[in-house]
């Protein structure tokens, strides 16, 4: 027998349940309140820190562990170099960095990597000087590149475990309930960040919008949140997305986008309450003014669209044109806007959106996508991670996820950007295998995979011309020439994962 | 054979890579390669043989292939004369004509290209831009210079500035140069094609415009911007009331020749030649545009 703290004997074991540990005191074993507090009148148990190096000293971070941000601040974020500068003062290095993404605003990173502190990286995209940096063998180790889902999947299954997730929020109250929805810098979705909060050992809100308990609607809520730091800004505002994503006005990126609505309109998807994707780039985004130009001349209506979210899905929404959005990742301030007031622009995590290995993924309900491309090859394979001179400048994103689950997946490019033609031989990098790709879109013609003959006498009946995709190589070639061979070294500083956790391809240095 | 309509010609900077590769991809009717005001004094070497090249090269298909080179007063236009000939041009188009003469000159500089070329003499057309008063009065003189002239175009901007007003939304400004350049170039059986509309955020202007210039008689418009294209061909395009008219019209003519017919009437109507080739033209504009024409379909 043993006795509780208020003199009750209790057995020490019982059966199943092994032992039994006596009650010992109401606030013996609570985190963060006590007997004292509930004897004050204020005071409630507090998580708020006073600054990044305090919540870096608190977080129990060590040399050696891992450490993860999300990218939601796209090109305006100041969390991670934040964050990183503090990290270094500190003294901690070898870490592993598994953000969910990388921009061009990361390059002081560079220094970060060449001092020690950063290891490794794990990310779904890098740009500018550190994605150069690495291409050029900065990292000893090769950086990871996952798909959106692919790092979903790999937080649940405990391959990515953050030790400590330093996640900035726009708004965020004292105990921890944090969102995008408003705030200077609101930034909508928090879809990435909110699986780091629930599977990192360690949660860390930067927050420039401290705001009354409770924050509600919260995108992270408090029982995953371990501590709260008030800063001046999580970014600036201007790269975070200002107004509406404008729609392109480039007539090549026009004809693209129509050549890709009439492709799709060919294979009938479109009838009410059909579902869609567009993923970022331009000729993708106009897809959607042209939709709705069709969708409001035939009177139908799309049941949800998913994905990263533009103003002007938000007012596809607002006219009734779409029932639902489903929202992984809000593009602009407009989108930012729609979720925090529309109740049928819901918030979804990367999980939901598009974990291959959970088994509710939303790009499995998808009719369609539209996806940009760097390089496509004449076996469909695609590459947005490494341009045509073999360094990494992207993101792989959710390109395998949504072309793997849509019923139809399309990719648009021009055949030709400048002096190198976007249809190869053989893709620098692959990062979503051709047999998930259903149709390739150009200025000069569609290409149907030769897996779909569906869609190839479906494009044929409605009168869409159907181009071989090694005419629109040749066509490109008769344009641009043969580019000499991108020359790489033998070290490889990149592995592409597969979504579902498997390599697809490896990037080598360049030289 | 159906005549070839000239709805949209699209200028294309002649010093652009990147455009002067494959324009023909946005469907205009003709495209306007230009050496004269889109590219600097500085660039006109480099722009003519950028042309060159690509005219030599690549395919833009049956699209017309029109080259606006500089003007005869210039120390440039003899080489781009030799050079678009010898490149296989369509058309060359003449800015600032001012008199017939202009084109008499030009005609024989084009001629001794092609046969310098080995092309035969009289394949390269002719297209005279009209870009200021003496211009606009002188119409009809320009239009039957001679016979290798296919068209007359207005060129709005200069021509404003020398009738010291500017462009206005309703177009007053070039009612009369309009007017006169149409009934000229009807006059002389060529085409007549409108100026460029500038504002390119403004489509409900080019549209309002466009239908201007066709209720006029105009055969097409300029265009400085690809996505131009699909709107003006809108407004040129043929309704489908017009279309089964035409078709109708198009049917009875067919059927009164083949019995011999001189005369011919179509539900209690007398049918004129005039009435029948217009609506082969309506039947043309609808193919063009690519409507269906229910004989077609069947």
């Amino acid at each position: 027998m043993s006795r509780t703290t208020l003199g009750r004997d209790i057995p020490e074991t019982a059966g199943a349940i092994g032992t039994l540990a006596p009650f010992s005191g109401a606030w013996a074993r609570a985190e963060g309140v006590s007997a004292e507090r509930k004897l004050l009148s204020a005071g409630r148990p507090s998580k708020v820190l006073p600054s990044v190096e305090e919540a870096v000293r608190r977080s129990g971070l060590e040399s050696g562990m891992t450490i993860s941000f999300h990218h939601h601040f796209r090109e305006g974020d100041s969390v991670v170099n934040r964050v990183l500068d503090a990290i270094a003062r500190a003294g901690i290095r070898d870490l592993t960095l598994a953000p969910s993404s990388l921009t061009s605003v990361h390059a002081p990173l560079v220094e970060h990597c060449r001092s020690g502190v950063i290891r490794r990286i794990c990310t779904s995209g890098l740009r500018g000087k550190l994605a150069d940096e690495i291409s050029r063998g900065l990292l000893d180790e090769p950086v990871l590149i996952h798909s959106h889902g692919g790092r979903a999947r790999a937080l649940r299954e405990g391959s990515i475990r953050p030790d400590v997730a330093f996640l900035g929020a726009s708004v965020c109250d004292s105990y921890g309930n944090a969102s995008g929805s408003s705030g200077k810098s609101a930034c909508g979705s928090l879809g990435y960040a909110i699986v780091d909060a629930r599977y990192a050992r360690s949660v860390v809100v930067l927050t420039d919008g401290l705001a009354d308990f409770p924050a509600v609607p919260a995108s992270i809520g408090q029982q995953f949140v371990d501590w709260v730091v008030p800063i001046d800004a999580v970014g600036d505002p201007k790269g975070i997305g200002v107004g509406a994503t404008r729609i392109s006005r480039d007539p090549r990126e026009l004809l693209i986008a129509r050549n890709a609505l009439a492709a799709i309109d060919a294979t009938g998807l479109l009838r009410d309450g059909f579902s869609f994707q567009t993923g970022t780039g331009g000729a993708s985004l106009a897809v959607i003014r042209y939709l709705r130009e069709l969708m409001l001349e035939r009177g139908i209506k799309a049941a949800f669209c998913l994905g990263g979210i533009t103003g002007q899905v938000a007012r596809m929404l607002e006219e009734g044109l779409v029932g639902s959005i489903l929202d992984v990742q809000s593009f602009d301030a407009d989108a930012a806007r729609s979720m925090a007031v529309n109740s049928r622009h819901i918030e979804v995590d990367a999980m939901t959106y598009a974990d291959p290995g959970c088994p509710g993924a939303a790009v499995n309900m998808l009719d369609f996508v539209v996806l940009s491309a760097l390089e496509v090859d004449v076996d469909f394979n695609v590459n947005v991670i490494t341009g045509s001179d073999g360094v990494i400048r992207g993101a792989s994103g959710g390109h395998s996820d949504t072309a793997a689950g849509a019923t139809v997946s399309v990719v648009v490019a021009p055949l030709v950007r400048a002096r190198t033609a976007s249809i190869v031989d053989r893709v620098e990098t692959v990062v979503t295998p051709g047999e998930s790709v259903d149709l390739f879109v150009t200025d000069r013609g569609t290409a149907v995979n030769p897996r779909r003959p569906d869609l190839a006498a479906a494009l044929r009946a409605a009168g869409v011309e159907v181009r071989d995709i090694r005419e629109l190589r040749e066509l490109a070639r008769s344009i641009v020439g043969e580019p000499d061979p991108v020359e790489y070294g033998k070290r490889v500083v990149g592995l592409v994962e597969y979504r579902d956790g498997t390599i697809i391809d490896a990037i080598r240095e360049v030289k | 054979m159906m005549a070839r309509l000239r709805r949209s010609m699209l200028f294309v900077p002649g010093n652009d890579p990147a455009v002067v590769k494959d324009p023909q991809v946005y469907g205009p009717d003709s495209l306007i390669f230009d050496l004269e005001d889109s590219v600097a004094p500085t660039e006109k070497d480099a722009a003519r043989l950028l042309v060159f090249c690509a005219l030599r090269s690549l395919d833009y298909g049956a699209i017309e292939k029109a080259v606006r080179i500089n003007g005869m007063d210039t120390p440039w236009m003899r080489d781009d004369v030799t050079a678009m000939v010898r490149a296989g041009v369509d058309l060359i188009r003449l800015p600032k004509t001012e008199r017939a003469s202009d084109l008499v000159a030009l005609e024989a500089l084009v001629a001794a290209a092609e046969k310098a070329c080995g092309r035969p003499v009289g394949e390269v057309r002719l297209m005279a831009a009209l870009e200021g008063p003496l211009a606009v009065l002188n119409a009809y003189e320009i239009a039957t210079a001679t016979p290798r002239l296919v068209a007359i175009a207005l060129s709005a901007e200069d021509f404003v500035t020398s009738m010291k007003t500017s462009r206005s939304p309703e177009g007053v400004e070039l009612f009369e140069a309009r007017g006169r350049i149409v009934l000229a170039a009807r006059a002389a059986g060529v085409m007549a094609i409108d100026t460029v509309y500038t504002d390119l955020n403004n489509d409900e202007g080019l549209l309002r415009e466009t239908r201007l210039i066709k209720q006029m008689g105009f055969d097409g418009k300029s265009v400085i911007n690809p996505s131009q294209i699909p709107l003006v061909h809108g407004v040129f395009a043929p309704t489908p009331e017009e279309i089964k008219k035409s078709r109708r019209i198009v049917a009875a003519a067919a059927d009164a020749e083949s019995r011999g017919l001189g005369v011919m009437s179509l539900d209690g109507k007398m049918i004129d030649k005039p009435i029948v080739e217009r609506a082969a033209r309506v039947l043309d504009l609808a193919r063009a545009s690519g409507l269906k024409i229910e004989e077609e379909q069947r």
